[in-house]
């Protein structure tokens, strides 16, 4: 920091200059006093919490083993002795299964929207940058990819591949198998997003300035536009993680996406409609923590963007 | 516009044919064809699924599978002195099961010219199956559009005029609270209060199952279509609500409309009369998205209220592999999906002469 700068800041302290904020420190500031925003970020953090330290809690908190069935304990109801959340039709406790599928729905949401961003931010500023040929035949991909209605190509997919008995290779029949599917299928939106961002910051002063001194074009891509899209990509990714999940819930529910034993929020619903009579919790508990985590998604993810959006007004 | 049309259109072509190609690569790849899933009886003796797979055509290789299902086979496999016996063959062997005798004549007239093929399952030609269910799925889709359009578009005139108010906050959440409760999830939860608990509603199905499988007119079955088509429309009550809440907003703070309000115009007469017809504008850009998703069925929906319509059968059809169903199901929905847009441009253009096809 250089002595001028030191004064400056100096100065601003007493109040005698006045000194801009940037658009970070604002969102920042805003996005502290966003109680809802704040609400959301707490919830979905202690859920993320609650999921990685599930063999904890199973082991010294709950004092049971969520893969043990017992066909004479199914479908105890709630708050049940040594099972807070009952158990479901194996006789396994409920909470503790909850927990699992949290590690699961909460991994495949997240993995594939990472892996869905990064090919998403890659392509988009790509083709932005370069324009021409290579822009043409991806936005021709991108509109034949977004013209197959998309849960049909998931469900082809899934059956083709995840589901298929005739395909005996266990690296492609896990949930591994889902993030990469859900991730190559879902950056069209962001590609296209990232596409129009570059297209504007291209023509920008500082860019011009950048290849003027001799910026290679990898290096104007990632070190100059790139920090430009962070507040598309932290919204994006908020959003992302929301709809995949609920994404993969409905594939599980159909039992197309991650197979038993393995637990996620959605293929604990499977069966549930014939549980109605015997355990209804079976039916609401799973629903409810999918709904919680993508509203909070959603809301972090919309809070984000009015945080960093320069036409905000500030009350 | 019409030159417009056309250049888009031809546009389309391209990509239902990436579409097609793709989809039928995805399933011919995949090991265990439809022979695998439909000869599952262990007593089927091997020559009798040889046989089934040479009628198939699975053993050609998938390019040439695929350009059966698009052109047919009459032109790979022929009998031109119609003696009944093949003569010649283009592409396939005419001795496919080296029995010393021809195959007989390709038959399919591929979908080009009109011929859907088989389905593998139901043993019938697809196009009877896809005319059967498009009837279920049009009734579904048309009744959730109309009540997202006609549940939406006032909730977000009114948040917009009540800005900041109770009814704002409220649908706010409520919109958000749509977005985010997964569509199976919340046809369960219908299914159990109204269904199981309550018994006021059935808990499935387009109407009480007859012997001969049809259904009465639609006006005797209303109560079967009220949880299915409020379960659908819920995205479309958040999205409508929320555009049009913004897109009146814009317009609330246009000149024109206080000039209305000087003229001394009732504040219903100022936001309706006024206000929401040109609110509307951008809202109609959604109506051809909504329509395309209309014909290509509601897998989820149907598939949890046990409807009978397309995405049922294309979700069963994938699981049974019945390609050529599949197949019908995903174009027609891809198709309907290109038309969708193109008609929400158009309509952009026809309600606002501002804009100009270019």
């Amino acid at each position: 920091m250089t002595a001028q700068t030191q004064d400056i800041i100096n100065l601003s302290i007493k109040g005698q200059v006045e000194v801009g904020e940037s658009l970070t420190t604002l969102a920042l500031r805003r996005l502290r006093r966003d109680k809802l925003t704040i609400v959301a970020l707490i919830v979905v953090a202690t859920l993320v919490m609650l999921s990685v330290c599930a063999p904890l809690i199973e082991r010294y908190v709950l004092h049971v083993d969520y893969t043990r069935t017992d066909i004479s304990k199914a479908f105890l109801p709630m708050f049940a002795e040594g099972h807070i959340l009952g158990t479901d039709d194996l006789g396994r406790d409920h909470l503790a299964r909850l927990l699992y599928a949290g590690q699961i729905s909460l991994g495949i949401a997240f993995t594939a929207a990472i892996l869905s961003l990064v090919i998403g931010i890659s392509l988009g500023i790509i083709t932005g940058y370069y324009g021409g040929v290579l822009d043409d035949v991806i936005m021709w991909f991108i509109s034949t990819l977004n013209s197959i209605p998309s849960f049909f190509l998931l469900l082809i997919v899934s059956a083709a591949i995840i589901t298929n008995p005739d395909l005996n290779n266990t690296f492609l029949k896990g949930p591994f198998a889902l993030v990469a599917f859900l991730g190559l299928l879902g950056w069209t939106g962001t590609t296209r997003l990232v596409r129009g961002e570059t297209l504007s910051l291209r023509e920008r002063e500082f860019i011009i300035s950048a290849r003027a001194v001799g910026a290679s074009p990898i290096r104007v891509m990632f070190i100059h536009i790139m920090p430009n899209l962070l507040s598309i990509v932290v919204i994006t990714l908020a959003l992302d993680i929301g709809s995949l999940i609920l994404v993969e819930s409905a594939l599980s529910f159909l039992g197309l996406g991650v197979q038993a034993p393995l637990a996620s929020w959605g293929n604990m619903l499977t069966n549930s409609q014939s549980f109605f009579n015997k355990g209804v919790h079976l039916v609401i508990v799973p629903g409810l923590m999918i709904v919680v985590t993508v509203l909070c998604l959603y809301v972090i993810g919309d809070g984000v963007r009015d945080a960093v959006d320069p036409m905000t007004v500030d009350k | 516009m019409f030159k417009y049309t056309l250049r888009r259109l031809i546009q389309a072509i391209p990509t239902l044919i990436g579409i097609s190609m793709f989809a039928y690569l995805l399933m011919g790849l995949s090991p265990g064809g439809p022979v695998k899933a439909l000869t599952f009886d262990p007593k089927m003796r091997p020559e009798q699924r040889e046989r089934l797979a040479l009628q198939l055509g699975v053993n050609d290789p998938i390019p040439v599978q695929y350009l059966r299902w698009l052109l047919g086979d009459t032109w790979m496999r022929w009998d031109s002195d119609g003696d009944g016996v093949s003569d010649g063959s283009f592409l396939i062997p005419i001795d496919a099961n080296n029995d010393g005798v021809p195959e007989p004549p390709g038959t399919r007239q591929g979908v080009l010219r009109g011929d859907w093929g088989r389905s593998i399952f139901e043993k019938r030609p697809v196009a009877d199956i896809i005319r059967e269910r498009v009837p279920a799925t049009l009734e579904l889709g048309i009744s959730s559009l109309l009540l997202g359009l006609f549940l939406g578009v006032p909730i977000g005139v009114l948040a917009a005029v009540r800005r900041g108010g109770w009814f704002d906050s409220i649908t706010r959440i409520t919109a958000v609270l749509f977005n985010a409760v997964p569509v199976f999830w919340l046809g369960l939860i219908l299914i159990l209060v109204f269904g199981s608990w309550l018994r006021l509603l059935p808990m499935g199905s387009r109407c009480p199952s007859t012997l001969t499988g049809g259904c009465p007119p639609i006006t005797q079955r209303l109560e079967y279509l009220i949880l299915p088509t409020f379960v659908l429309a819920t995205g479309g009550i958040a999205v409508y609500s929320r555009y049009m809440r913004a897109s009146m907003l814009d317009v609330i703070g246009q000149d024109y409309i206080r000039t209305a309000k000087a003229k001394g115009l009732s504040g219903r007469q100022v936001w309706f009369t006024h206000g929401a017809r040109n609110a509307l504008i951008p809202v109609a850009t959604f109506l051809g998205p909504s329509v395309a998703g209309l014909l290509g069925g509601a897998p989820i929906t149907e598939t949890i209220f046990s409807w009978p319509g397309l995405g049922r059968v294309g979700v069963s059809s994938v699981l049974q592999k019945d390609y050529n169903v599949v197949m019908a199901v995903v174009i027609l929905g891809a198709v309907a999906t290109i038309i969708g847009y193109l008609i929400s441009d158009i309509l952009y253009a026809l309600i606002d002469p501002r804009i100009r096809f270019s």
